[in-house]
């Protein structure tokens, strides 16, 4: 049986990470809560806390705050402050190659570079997402009416890809070759980056607010219907005209937040209910993770091994997961 | 859904021109309504400082819905900005959106219905316009968004009368009647008006849709003197016919004469008896279909045949929303009307459709 170890976060758990050995959770009133390190909780921002994403290396967690701040938090709860805006609320962050941390607020956005120096970027319209290149200093930013590629350290123009309608969340497949949004109409789009082909994956009842890549990019697995809906890439031409598998199917719940196995072909599903499961991807096999309660699970995060689960709800229901062997 | 277990935040919406005193009015309610703590979101930080904790700029973002339809647009900062304001529930009651003199109130109000997340975590209270009684007209001689303004409002607060004579003062009401015959208007001097009667007004909650019996056919009564400002030939019933040959009458800015009237949102207000709910709502269906983009308001209480309950409904361009309400009382007339506020609609057309509803 899998062993949990509850945790009680105050607030919405806008994230969960591993930052080393030690889980972090991202409160929305903007604290971190740490679980197995030498500190339970140290307070981040004012005004509450935006947005979290792991740093790289996984060894800290990265935050964005009402107060316009920036910050590099740390397992052992040594917080770093990275860059301020004033009055400005940075709701949007990524990281990236070299240490770099990307962040936004309204038509502006900013890149900060490991030597402290900070470009910055501006749209006509709102920054809605960014998200790095794997390899390069590319910046992918999501907005009406498709993505903005901006070359952080070069000069020259970015490349507009254009696809009508809001754009949400933007993520890169982890080998770089395709680009895929969320979308305001409950879908997503992609980009196969080497052609510049539309890809629109449709179907869902609800908004897709969460997307994690499974391991070597083979599946993108998305929330936003009553099972997580994985996409194939592992193809030359993606999910174009194949179907999805679907994974988790439950009659009376919407899938929340999904989190693929590092390693495996395997992802962590988290419900409107609360009720967290482990599924595999050739067989559909369910292992249950945690029952239904305190809220929409909001968080998931593998360890880098694989073998704990760190969740959180909307509620402020948080907790380690370890599987047995 | 009952009232009582609708957990939503409640948004208030407050629109007006540059100076009319949005931001007197929000700092009234946020010093004088103490025990309530307000997420205030404004568009533009004014020269007026907003004296609260939790304050969000955005800058606006007028997204078109990619249904292929012009008038479903809504606010993309408005959607992301009440995402994040969930992620701190606990550090406010209620939500206030202070807009541009410029913003077109359509998209702000589509948000609360057509963005399902955002649907489900906050509900519309009411659209509030501050008015300076002594600039409107101009306003509305000069761009469309004042009168979209008016339109769309719940509650108008008619600001500055201090500064106004009574002349002045009533013509610009009949203007603003014109517009929109059900809002509830405030005379106000520095906004002054209880803060009760801006907020939690239940506007476009459809349990609380009460009457939408224009207010003016009810203040006419008690107008004697010529009220060629107030009559308006397209509401149904109303008897008095205004003479264009009256010697004594010399025509000025205040009258409602075609040749006089610049405004093109108009409001027609029809009653039938019991309807047939298939014709209806084939017809309602059709019409806020094609006529979505020029109808900007809608409200209905509608008496259904062989159905014992009112059934009540109300719309923002082609978005509309109806349900049943409650029984109808013995003690009141089973009666259908409807409202329509919008810009270049055919009120003889939609007259003759309505009324072709009525059950056999």
């Amino acid at each position: 049986m899998p062993v949990t170890t509850p945790l009680d976060i105050d607030g919405f758990v806008i994230s969960a990470s591993f930052a080393g050995d030690v889980a972090a959770f991202a409160s929305g009133e903007g604290s971190v809560f740490f679980a197995g390190g030498p500190e339970t909780q140290t307070p981040v921002h004012k005004n509450g806390l935006l947005c979290a994403t792991p740093s790289p290396d996984g060894n800290s967690l990265i935050t964005g705050g009402g107060d316009g701040r920036v910050c590099k938090v740390c397992g052992d709860g040594r917080v770093e402050e990275l860059a301020e805006q004033p009055r400005k609320w940075i709701d949007i962050i990524a990281t990236g190659p070299q240490d770099s941390v990307a962040y936004a607020s309204g038509r502006t956005a900013w890149v900060r570079l490991k030597s402290g120096e900070i470009k910055e970027l501006q749209l006509p319209r709102a920054f809605s997402g960014l998200a790095f290149a794997p390899k390069g200093m590319r910046l992918a930013a999501s907005r009406y009416d498709g993505v903005t590629l901006f070359w952080v350290n070069a000069a020259g123009d970015p490349l507009e890809l254009s696809w009508k309608g809001a754009h949400s969340l933007v993520t890169y497949s982890p080998e770089g070759k395709y680009l895929v949004t969320t979308m305001q109409e409950n879908a997503l789009h992609g980009w196969r980056l080497a052609d510049r082909q539309d890809m629109r994956m449709t179907g869902y009842p609800g908004k897709v607010k969460s997307v994690s890549w499974s391991a070597k990019g083979r599946y993108l697995a998305t929330s936003g219907a009553q099972a997580a809906i994985l996409w194939p890439f592992m193809g030359k031409s993606g999910p174009m005209g194949q179907a999805p598998l679907e994974l988790g199917v439950r009659g009376d719940s919407m899938v929340t937040t999904v989190c693929c196995h590092p390693s495996e072909e395997m992802v962590a599903i988290g419900y409107q209910d609360g009720m967290v499961m482990a599924v595999r991807f050739h067989d559909n096999a369910e292992v249950l993770l945690r029952r239904p309660g305190a809220g929409p699970v909001s968080a998931l995060a593998w360890d880098r091994k694989g073998t704990r689960l760190a969740f959180g709800t909307e509620e402020g229901a948080a907790g380690v997961i370890t599987l047995p062997d | 859904m009952s009232e009582a277990a609708d957990s939503r935040i409640p948004v208030t919406v407050l629109t007006g021109y540059l100076g009319a005193g949005k931001t007197t009015l929000l700092n009234r309610i946020l010093s004088e309504n103490h025990g309530t703590r307000y997420a205030v979101i404004v568009n533009e930080f004014g020269e007026i400082g907003i004296d609260n904790d939790l304050l969000v700029e955005t800058d606006e973002e007028v997204y078109e819905m990619n249904n292929g339809c012009i008038c479903c647009t809504v606010r993309g900062d408005l959607i992301r900005t009440v995402e994040n304001l969930m992620k701190r529930k606990g550090a406010f009651d209620a939500i206030i959106i202070e807009t541009t003199g410029v913003a077109d109130p359509a998209p702000v109000a589509q948000t609360f219905f057509m963005d399902d997340d955002v649907h489900d975590a906050a509900r519309l209270d009411a659209v509030v316009a501050v008015v300076d009684t002594r600039h409107v007209r101009q306003r509305l001689k000069d761009t469309t968004e004042a009168e979209d303004q008016i339109a769309f409002s719940d509650v108008i607060l008619l600001n500055k009368t201090d500064l106004a004579s009574a002349e002045e003062l009533a013509g610009v009401e009949a203007a603003i009647r014109r517009i929109n015959p059900y809002a509830k208007i405030h005379h106000t001097e520095r906004c002054q008006v209880a803060i009760s009667d801006v907020l939690d007004r239940g506007a476009f909650e459809l349990e609380r849709i009460l009457d939408i019996d224009p207010e003016f056919l009810k203040k006419s009564e008690s107008v004697q003197d010529h009220e060629c400002g107030l009559d308006h030939d397209h509401h149904n019933g109303h008897a008095h016919k205004h003479d264009h040959d009256h010697p004594d009458h010399e025509c000025g800015p205040d009258c409602n004469h075609d040749h006089e009237d610049t405004h093109s949102v108009k409001s027609y207000s029809f009653t039938a008896g019991d309807l047939d709910p298939k014709i209806f709502f084939d017809w309602i269906n059709q019409i806020t279909q094609i006529q979505g983009p020029n109808i900007l308001r809608m409200k209905g209480i509608l008496s259904l045949r062989d159905d014992p309950q009112r059934y009540v409904l109300q719309g923002i361009h082609m978005n509309v929303e109806g349900d049943h309400q409650r029984d109808w009382r013995d003690d009141e007339k089973r009666e259908s009307r409807i409202v329509f506020i919008g810009r270049e609609l055919d009120g003889a057309a939609l007259k003759t459709a309505f009324e072709a509803c009525v059950a056999e």
